[in-house]
């Protein structure tokens, strides 16, 4: 069944594959001139997939008058108009659950990383370093206290991860001089210029971050710090989850035009 | 019956005597701290060779302090014959001629399992490294290369894998804990069964590699276990599978390890250690699925200081006649 959508963003193969399946159309992030697009096709479309960095905004819902669904790739809806959509009676979707794991491997990947320095120790043997000495002592991460901003899925299961490592997990407060800030939720949740200039002057211990406020634009001051270690927003980049996540978006979709109910509808 | 070290007082008033061998890096860390609670002899600082330098110095020398790079032979036993006491710095203890010192009636205290969290942690971190692509996702962000490229590589879950642990000791035992609330199934190989474990017992390896996903060395190095990874049992592991040492060089076959990656017939590897430190094969550098760190599982802060307070404990028990707290018992 052929249904017309518009996608706003990059997918991977799997996704691509089971479109072209279907006849999904529509590749919004090709298009050069976008306004044009969008008023030559918006009588058509029906759908909009979404993911972390482009979604649905008022802007978009309003140009689209036949949108009934938005299906994001993501667990996250801070780029969806939420308001708009409920207004309007389009249905939303989301990939929550199949992510949690991923998301909370790699804050442990990144805590571990920043603590013990793998990224430079890494470093370190492959420019020969070795050579000339040990490299110095690091953190061990074992018993360290965690705070979680946010008990939801992924937030528990980092909980449960930190435990097997006998770390006591802790209602946030304020992070000192040796404090690790991780970062796998979403940029905005973080005053970027702050937290650049803490760690450039010393005031934090160090920081894995996987999200930032302009993706892809990273600060460059972050760049020479070896307590830092930055990430590509690859939360739930594995082969395994982003498979389980585009056979949500695609299974909302197909369920909705089969009127249907939704998998995992959020609105 | 327990063996007790027994010490035979010295001059009153002094700190006692003690000679270190190496040195070993914790009594480089804490230098200080050692030379006010012990007199120490530094053979380094000596332009004897160690033989003359311990008949010299050393005939009543109670109790040495040993790094894990100094081979105690009978040889050197030989110039210390008021030694009673050796306290190692490592868990391992293949440097030391062990029947030698029960022969003469020497006691030997090692690290026993404080390192065992931070080693079991490194080989975690090493692994989430290769499966999710950490050091080399760090390396394209500060390479500036984000804006640029539409798509990143993806990764691999850690959450569901088999994870194969060779070696159950207490750096294996904690490692299977950490892995296990990742989602991960373990199974085990080791010299013996345990009995007290839930974990699937696998005594062949070949067996244990073609079942697992990931394989985690965490056993001693002995004449037994020497290039144990052998080719067949990279090519078991397969295509998808990672390798992940923690323990020695050279308990895996290197040469057939790096054969293995660059031909892709294993899928990553996170090691810390290598058969000729510090030089690691070239051929591992060009690789974005292997992660290296410089043998440094046991160096942080925390293990360092444990480490130097577990030695003190041991010596000032020596020297107390009190029990020591991480001897090793006869067998």
């Amino acid at each position: 069944m052929q249904i017309k959508s518009l996608w706003a963003c990059i997918f991977n193969r799997h996704v691509k594959q089971t479109s072209d399946d279907t006849s999904i159309l529509n590749r919004y992030w090709k298009q050069p001139r976008p306004s044009e697009f969008l008023s030559q096709h918006a009588q058509t479309i029906r759908a909009v997939v979404g993911n972390a960095t482009a979604g649905a905004d008022a802007k978009l819902i309003d140009a689209l008058p036949k949108l009934e669904i938005v299906s994001s790739f993501s667990v996250g809806l801070d780029k969806i108009d939420l308001t708009k959509c409920k207004e309007k009676g389009i249905r939303v979707t989301n990939t929550p659950d199949v992510l949690t794991d991923d998301v909370a491997d790699l804050a442990i990947g990144l805590m571990l990383a920043v603590l013990r320095r793998i990224c430079e120790c890494d470093k370190y043997v492959r420019r020969g370093e070795w050579k000339f000495g040990d490299f110095r002592l690091t953190s061990k991460f074992s018993g360290k206290r965690v705070g979680i901003i946010g008990l939801g899925r992924i937030g528990l299961a980092i909980a449960k991860r930190a435990e097997a490592f006998d770390c006591p997990i802790k209602v946030m407060d304020a992070l000192g001089p040796s404090g690790v800030l991780i970062n796998i939720g979403r940029g905005p949740h973080v005053d970027e210029p702050e937290l650049v200039s803490a760690l450039v002057e010393g005031r934090l211990g160090g920081a894995g971050l996987d999200v930032f406020e302009k993706e892809p634009e990273v600060p460059e001051q972050l760049f020479g710090l070896e307590n830092v270690v930055l990430l590509p927003h690859v939360g739930s980049g594995t082969v395994e989850t982003r498979k389980d996540m585009a056979d949500l978006v695609i299974g909302n979709l197909e369920a909705h035009f089969a009127n249907k109910p939704l998998l995992t509808p959020v609105v | 019956m327990e063996f007790m070290a027994e010490h035979q007082p010295s001059k009153v008033h002094q700190p006692p005597e003690i000679i270190v061998l190496g040195p070993p890096s914790v009594f480089k860390l804490y230098y200080k701290q050692f030379s006010s609670r012990f007199r120490v002899l530094r053979p380094w600082e000596s332009p004897l060779s160690l033989p003359r330098f311990l008949t010299a110095e050393a005939q009543n020398t109670q109790a040495a302090l040993i790094s894990d790079g100094i081979r105690l032979t009978s040889a050197v036993l030989h110039h210390l014959p008021s030694l009673r006491l050796v306290v190692a710095t490592s868990a391992g203890i293949n440097h030391i001629d062990l029947v030698e010192c029960r022969r003469r009636g020497i006691a030997v205290a090692n690290a026993a399992s404080i390192f065992s969290a931070d080693v079991a942690d490194l080989a975690v971190g090493l692994l989430l490294d290769v499966l999710r692509r950490i050091s080399a996702g760090n390396r394209f962000v500060k390479g500036g290369l984000w804006p640029m490229q539409e798509a990143y590589p993806l990764g691999f879950k850690l959450g569901g894998k088999k994870v194969g642990i060779v070696g159950l000791g207490s750096i294996g035992l904690y490692v299977a804990k950490r892995l296990e609330a990742f989602g991960c199934a373990i199974s085990y190989s080791s010299r013996k069964e345990k009995p007290s474990v839930s974990y699937a017992f696998c005594p062949d390896i070949c067996k244990l590699a073609a079942n697992s996903d990931i394989l985690v060395i965490c056993c001693a190095l002995t004449e037994q276990t020497h290039h144990m990874i052998s080719r067949e049992v990279l090519l078991a592991l397969g295509k998808e599978g990672v390798l992940v040492n923690i323990a020695r060089g050279a308990v895996v076959d290197e040469k057939e390890l790096v054969s293995c990656l660059q031909s892709e017939e294993i899928g990553g590897a996170g090691l810390d250690v290598f058969e000729n430190e510090p030089s690691v094969p070239k051929e591992l550098h060009e690789l974005n699925n292997v992660v290296m760190s410089p043998h440094c599982a046991v160096f942080t802060e925390e293990s360092m200081r444990d480490l130097y307070e577990l030695m003190c404990a041991n010596l000032e028990a020596f020297f107390s006649n009190k029990p020591l707290l991480s001897l090793i018992p006869e067998e």
